[in-house]
């Protein structure tokens, strides 16, 4: 067991099943970067360097650079997922699903079920996700409430290095298409994470923190300013009990559903837009199968129904803090008491 | 005569003229015609069982028996059968709205197709595709597509899959003239020429997108001519003449097999009947179809080319066409007998594991 980075942890994943599976490819932008330059190649390793080091060990036969052509990258990644392969292909940014989104959405997605049945589609599609780099409005969204409401796909999450590998290697190894979700504030995040292989089966949350009072569902970063809250809060002496859903297609239902039955209270804390989102779908969930445990109302604390400003002052307005989540908290409760 | 897009690479009638010290007939391009009796007529049962399925599934359709909506393939078999008379089981392709003809030709089952169709359990989709997803992985029919220029970025997939593991396959996707406008198709040709894959972009020109008219779409007028800005490669055949298209998928697939890289095919062809079945085609001449049906049949032309060659007989071919008459008579006997699919077959096959 060694304290590792996201980035370190994906990464080994990434070479782990490279390694185990020659099946496993990686496709996308600048993966490796440097084709058809006058330096070397693997310039890039991905934006982020998650996959930098991988052409060296595996070459340009299983690390494929791309042009910039999301259409074609995706499209090929499903082909490719359809007839054989098991394609691990990089969006680099997810606000680019719109550039691509037929192949995801009308083509990977529906094989299987219009077929009858007779298709696989062992698809993985990293993706950048989150605001907080006044990257502005098309390089900062959180686009999984999309892809979670495909019937066909499955949609990760992860909040931690740990999770990430284990999650990872799962989605690699898994037949059906999924859309991998990296958030671009947390690459450098550390937590231990073992050595050899593992995998995180789909569908299982992490109950990040005991308590009584209030179940917090939260995913991605937000998990991480949650327990900020929690913190804050027991000093009030409010338990927070924090839910992490680790993939958002399968959702852990019965997790979230047992926890309120406790708790009788719930706020979901999600970054991206509120409307027809994770949040919502959570709060929905609750109101629909828990309403007779519940004391007080749903609370949701997301981003505001706004694109993802540029300006510093005003981005950091629009991601949801602790300080924003503490307050929906006591809210909740406050409420009835 | 087969013509050349700039910078024409593939010639079917140029290359096949250094073959002409060959022995065998000649067809009218000049060129050897490369196959034996039995692939003459297994490409004779083939275009025929395409053009009796469209003609019985308007019929149907007109019935009421077949639900939603059908692009019927009927005018164009020579295409389909052209390109996939050159293929093998493992070698793949990716289809359009318009699939039935591309189904056929590569192999799938018809009698499952029509059940399809009729929207029955024992479809080839189980029911759940229906005319515009008609797919069998495992003849290489990797689906009829409802998406305008869905297909090519699935084939360089394929193709990629076929370079990757090194399975000698080459992948084959068929869209038209209307498709050959999408940004995705520009992609699609972009990475395969960028990867070298063994990937083949047949394009069927039928003179129309929907309602609209192929000359007023097709900006440059010139589908293959396009293929050379993406340094693809390109060959336009006429698609009336089985022979041309088989010639020019010969050569690709050669190529394509030999690690040659991708290319392009334009057949310039037509549509006996409209965009979809039903649709009253306010936008063609009065007398265009019929017209057509007399001087542009591929079933025609070639019948009139093997018999007038010696190779098959008249008999010969009628008897195959009478077989297929009954097959799909067959088909459609066991599409209206078969079962509709249980209701609990909504929610199956969306993941392999949830």
């Amino acid at each position: 067991m060694t304290v590792k980075t996201i980035r370190q942890a994906l990464h080994e994943a990434l070479e782990q099943e490279m390694r185990r599976d020659p099946r496993v490819v990686v496709i996308g932008e600048d993966v490796a970067g440097g084709a058809g330059t006058g330096g070397g190649v693997d310039a890039a390793g991905g934006v982020l360097g998650v996959t930098k080091g991988l052409i060296k060990e595996f070459g340009a036969a299983r690390v494929i650079d791309t042009p910039i052509t999301e259409s074609a990258i995706m499209g090929a990644a499903a082909g490719a997922a359809m007839t054989g392969l098991r394609p691990v292909a990089e969006l680099m940014f997810s606000d680019f699903l719109g550039v691509c989104f037929d192949q995801i959405f009308n083509q990977a997605a529906k094989f299987r079920y219009m077929f009858g049945g007779k298709a696989r589609t062992p698809l993985v599609i990293r993706t950048m996700i989150g605001a907080g780099r006044s990257a502005a409005a098309q390089h900062s969204q959180s686009p999984y409430g999309i892809f979670t409401s495909v019937p066909g796909l499955k949609v990760v999450v992860p909040s931690n290095a740990y999770d990430a590998k284990g999650l990872l290697i799962q989605a690699i190894r898994d037949d059906d298409p999924v859309i991998f979700c990296e958030h671009k504030l947390m690459y450098d995040l550390k937590t231990e994470v073992p050595d050899e292989a593992y995998v995180i089966p789909f569908g299982e949350a992490n109950v990040v923190r005991d308590g009584d009072d209030v179940t917090v569902v939260a995913l991605a970063r937000m998990v991480h300013y949650a327990a900020e809250a929690a913190e804050t809060l027991a000093a009030e002496g409010i338990e927070c009990e924090i839910i992490d859903p680790r993939t958002t297609s399968p959702l852990d239902e019965d997790t979230i559903l047992e926890s309120v039955e406790r708790t009788g209270r719930l706020v979901v804390v999600d970054e991206a837009t509120p409307r027809c989102s994770m949040a919502t779908d959570i709060a929905a969930l609750v109101a629909d199968r828990a309403f007779q445990f519940l004391k007080a109302p749903v609370r949701r604390v997301t981003a505001p129904h706004t694109p993802v400003p540029f300006a510093p002052s005003l981005e950091k307005l629009y991601i949801p803090d602790p300080d924003r989540i503490a307050a929906a908290v006591r809210a909740v409760y406050g409420y009835g008491r | 005569m087969p013509t050349l897009s700039e910078p024409g690479l593939l010639s079917a009638a140029g290359s096949a003229m250094l073959r002409q010290s060959r022995r065998g007939p000649t067809n009218e391009g000049g060129y050897v015609v490369q196959l034996n009796r039995e692939a003459l007529i297994q490409a004779w049962r083939a275009m025929t069982t395409i053009r009796h399925f469209e003609e019985r599934v308007q019929d149907e359709f007109s019935k009421g028996g077949i639900p939603g909506f059908v692009h019927l393939y009927a005018g164009q078999e020579a295409s389909a059968v052209g390109i996939c008379t050159e293929l093998g089981p493992k070698d793949t392709i990716a289809s359009t709205h318009r699939g039935h003809g591309h189904s056929i030709a590569k192999g799938c089952d018809v009698t499952a197709m029509m059940a399809e169709l009729f929207g029955k359990q024992d479809g080839l989709c189980a029911g759940k595709g229906g005319s515009m997803h008609i797919a069998d992985l495992d003849q290489g029919m990797l689906g009829a597509n409802g998406i305008v220029g869905g297909g090519p970025p699935l084939v360089v997939g394929a193709a990629l899959t076929a370079k990757t593991l090194g399975t000698g396959t080459v992948a084959v996707s068929f869209t038209g003239d209307g498709g050959s406008n999408q940004g995705t198709v520009f992609e699609a040709m972009n990475l395969a020429v960028v990867l070298q894959l063994p990937a083949i972009f047949v394009f069927e020109n039928n003179g129309y997108g929907e309602y609209t008219g192929a000359s007023y779409a097709v900006g440059s007028h010139d589908i293959a001519g396009r293929a050379g800005g993406f340094g693809l490669p390109a060959v336009k055949v006429s698609g009336d003449d089985f022979f041309a298209v088989h010639e020019a998928a010969r050569e690709a697939v050669e190529r394509a097999r030999t690690g040659g890289g991708p290319s392009v095919i334009e057949v310039d062809t037509c549509r006996f009947y409209g965009h979809h079945s039903g649709d009253a085609q306010l936008y063609r001449g009065k007398d265009e179809v019929k017209g057509l049906r007399e001087e542009r049949d591929c079933l025609k032309h070639f019948r009139r080319r093997v018999t007038e060659a010696g190779l098959l007989e008249h008999a010969e071919l009628d008897a195959v066409e009478a077989d297929v008459a009954a097959l799909i008579e067959r088909s459609v006997a066991a599409a209206r007998a078969a079962a509709l699919p249980p209701p609990e077959a909504l929610l199956t096959d969306v993941y392999v594991s949830y």
